[in-house]
């Protein structure tokens, strides 16, 4: 049977469907043109090795969505493409951070977090987390999957 | 006729490729087997050594293994990995030779001569029989022939088991066994939009199986399956799920000490237990904890199953002198599966049914010494448990490893070494296999599937 998909799945597919649908447009290099018409917010990703990656995504992309978007390389990174059926955009929030997240995470969310590696109690699905404004300059750890530590 | 189709392609193909600038000091790697763990290989390898060559061969003409193979069809999110490996095949320095098999095609020994480093990844395709009485009456059957026949694996399109009886039991609590499960209890409409085979299909539409036992020998604590998978089985559609009062004594009072997996898949399984239940027409899904089969009975076909009934003992199930006995008229046994040695030359531990390595670098056969550009990924290193993402870390780490041993000297680079000659053998390339997926794919949608998979491996090569 289906998995019960909660309406934030449907809508990460559906916007991956726009994706793939429309053309991106190319972001120009010249820093006065003014910005695109949706805010954007900056997030750190933290590697287990101290690296720090720092990205920007609109308001309402999830955070799989900024590490796509920006082609960051986590090696095996959101395997299921948002879809809940895996654990590999699994990130650590430091616990105000993830205190101040507005929802809960899903007993499905909870599910696939259960067979994470390094899981915590401030652990949350990268595709299950949206931006929103305030998240500006938020940190996150990406936990040390085998590769992440040693490379 | 079609071995000049294939030379003649081949003869373009070598040209082509040919005309590749070789590196000085790439390495030349063979990876044998196209599931998770030789994709993620593959993928890790090239991204830390952009410069190395890989040939990925596979015994069947198509790839993917067992997320094509083995993911159940109502799972269509699992197999977006295929997307990710899609994206490796496309990698100018990576070549997918299909329809070669290790052991009879080619060998490995000969493999060796034309690689720089091996890399086993073929999985673990055989099930593993219980070895009890009665193993061998009509209907009783492995989860490996159901999975395959559904999921359209060649050679099992014919393996048509009778679903006539009200009743099956399912030996083992893995989420194989709940897949099965799952597909035997699942409305015919839902999985009518899947890309289960249209036999398949066609026979789950006819069967009259009403009552699915899941049984495993050790206890609630213990069961193997996970928690997603069990939710799914408690939202099923027309399905009520029966637990056993007595497999739960003692089990509530304990869920407060437990991890937390643990402690979230016992609450829910206590839940459901206590959950008044829906409808006495619906189809029933009765796991069964502390049991173990000690015989199959029947006569044209199984008619019951005989259990002893288990302790636990240090978490593991010990047989009492009490046993009970279930009548069914299908078994499915699905208590894991394993993997063989395709080639003599393998060094193979037949008992733990795995390629005898230190961290996947494979040993020489009767000696703790490594076998010097020898490597094994995946189950076949492991042993047949984890999901994909279980897998794909082993694949990485042990691609890793494969590129530590490059960097210091004890793997090298011999320009002589020049990988197989395609001409040589009736593969299939990449540039078939999206012709036979775009073949699939419009099947499929004209019956409103996301694929018709195509079984016969002939038809496969009549494709291309």
């Amino acid at each position: 049977m289906l998995r019960i998909i909660n309406s934030r799945v449907i809508n990460n597919i559906s916007k991956q469907i726009i994706r793939q649908m429309t053309v991106q447009p190319t972001r120009s290099l010249c820093s006065n043109v003014p910005k695109l018409q949706k805010e954007e917010v900056e997030v750190t990703f933290v590697r287990a090795n101290g690296e720090r990656i720092t990205a920007k995504g609109k308001v309402g992309d999830s955070l799989l969505d900024v590490v796509v978007n920006n082609h960051i390389d986590f090696d095996g990174f959101g395997a299921c493409e948002g879809t809940l059926t895996c654990s590999t955009c699994h990130l650590i929030f430091a616990k105000p951070d993830f205190d101040k997240l507005p929802d809960k995470p899903s007993d499905e969310e909870l599910d696939m977090l259960d067979l994470a590696f390094d899981l915590t109690e401030t652990s949350r699905l990268g595709c299950q987390i949206c931006l929103s404004k305030d998240m500006n300059g938020l940190e996150v750890k990406v936990p040390a999957t085998v590769n992440d530590a040693r490379s | 006729m079609l071995s000049r189709k294939f030379l003649t392609k081949n003869l373009i193909n070598s040209c082509l490729f040919s005309t590749n600038t070789v590196v000085k000091n790439a390495l030349r790697a063979c990876i044998v087997g196209s599931g998770p763990s030789g994709f993620y290989s593959s993928q890790y390898l090239l991204k830390h050594l952009p410069d190395c060559r890989i040939d990925l061969i596979e015994k069947l003409p198509v790839p993917f293994g067992l997320v094509r193979y083995g993911v159940a069809p109502d799972h269509p999110e699992v197999k977006n990995v295929i997307n990710t490996f899609s994206k490796t095949a496309e990698n100018p320095n990576f070549n997918f030779y299909g329809n070669i098999s290790l052991g009879k095609d080619v060998s490995l020994n000969e493999l060796r001569q034309l690689y720089d480093v091996v890399v086993l990844c073929y999985g673990s395709d055989v099930d593993s029989p219980l070895g009890i009485k009665g193993e061998d009456i009509k209907n009783v059957i492995s989860a490996r022939e159901f999975v395959g026949w559904y999921n359209g694996l060649p050679h099992l399109e014919n393996f048509n088991p009778d679903l006539s009886g009200e009743e099956a039991i399912l030996i083992g609590q893995g989420n194989v066994a709940i897949d099965v499960a799952r597909i035997l209890l699942t409305p015919i409409d839902i999985l009518s939009k899947t890309d289960i085979t249209e036999y398949a299909l066609e026979a789950l539409s006819r069967s009259k199986i009403k009552k699915v036992y899941l049984v495993g020998r050790r206890g609630p604590l213990q069961a193997a399956f996970t928690i997603a998978e069990l939710r799914e089985m408690l939202k099923l559609p027309n399905t009520d799920t029966y637990w056993r009062q007595t497999d739960f004594e003692g089990i509530p009072e304990k869920i407060d000490s437990l991890p937390r997996p643990r402690k979230r898949i016992t609450e829910l399984m206590v839940k459901s237990l206590n959950e008044a239940k829906q409808s006495s027409n619906n189809k029933k899904f009765l796991p069964v904890f502390f049991r173990s089969p000690t015989q199959f009975i029947g006569n044209d076909k199984v008619e019951s199953v005989e259990f002893s009934i288990n302790i636990l003992e240090n978490e593991s199930a010990v047989a009492t002198d009490k046993s009970e006995s279930l009548q069914t008229q299908l078994v499915c046994r699905s208590i894991g599966y394993k993997s063989i040695s395709v080639d003599a030359s393998i060094n193979f531990d037949d008992k733990l049914g795995r390629v005898i390595n230190k961290e996947g670098r494979v040993l020489k056969k009767n000696s703790n010494e490594v076998d010097v550009g020898l490597y094994v990924a995946g189950w076949l290193g492991t042993g047949p448990s984890g999901v994909i993402l279980t897998t794909m870390n082993n694949a990485f780490k042990i691609s890793h490893t494969i590129i530590d041993d490059f960097r210091n000297g004890i793997i090298k680079c011999d320009t002589n070494k020049t990988g197989i000659d395609p001409r040589n053998y009736p593969c299939i390339t990449w540039t078939d296999w999206l012709k036979i997926d775009k073949e699939e794919t419009e099947r499929g949608h004209k019956v409103n599937k996301p694929r018709e998979k195509i079984v016969s491996i002939k038809e496969m090569l009549s494709i291309v």
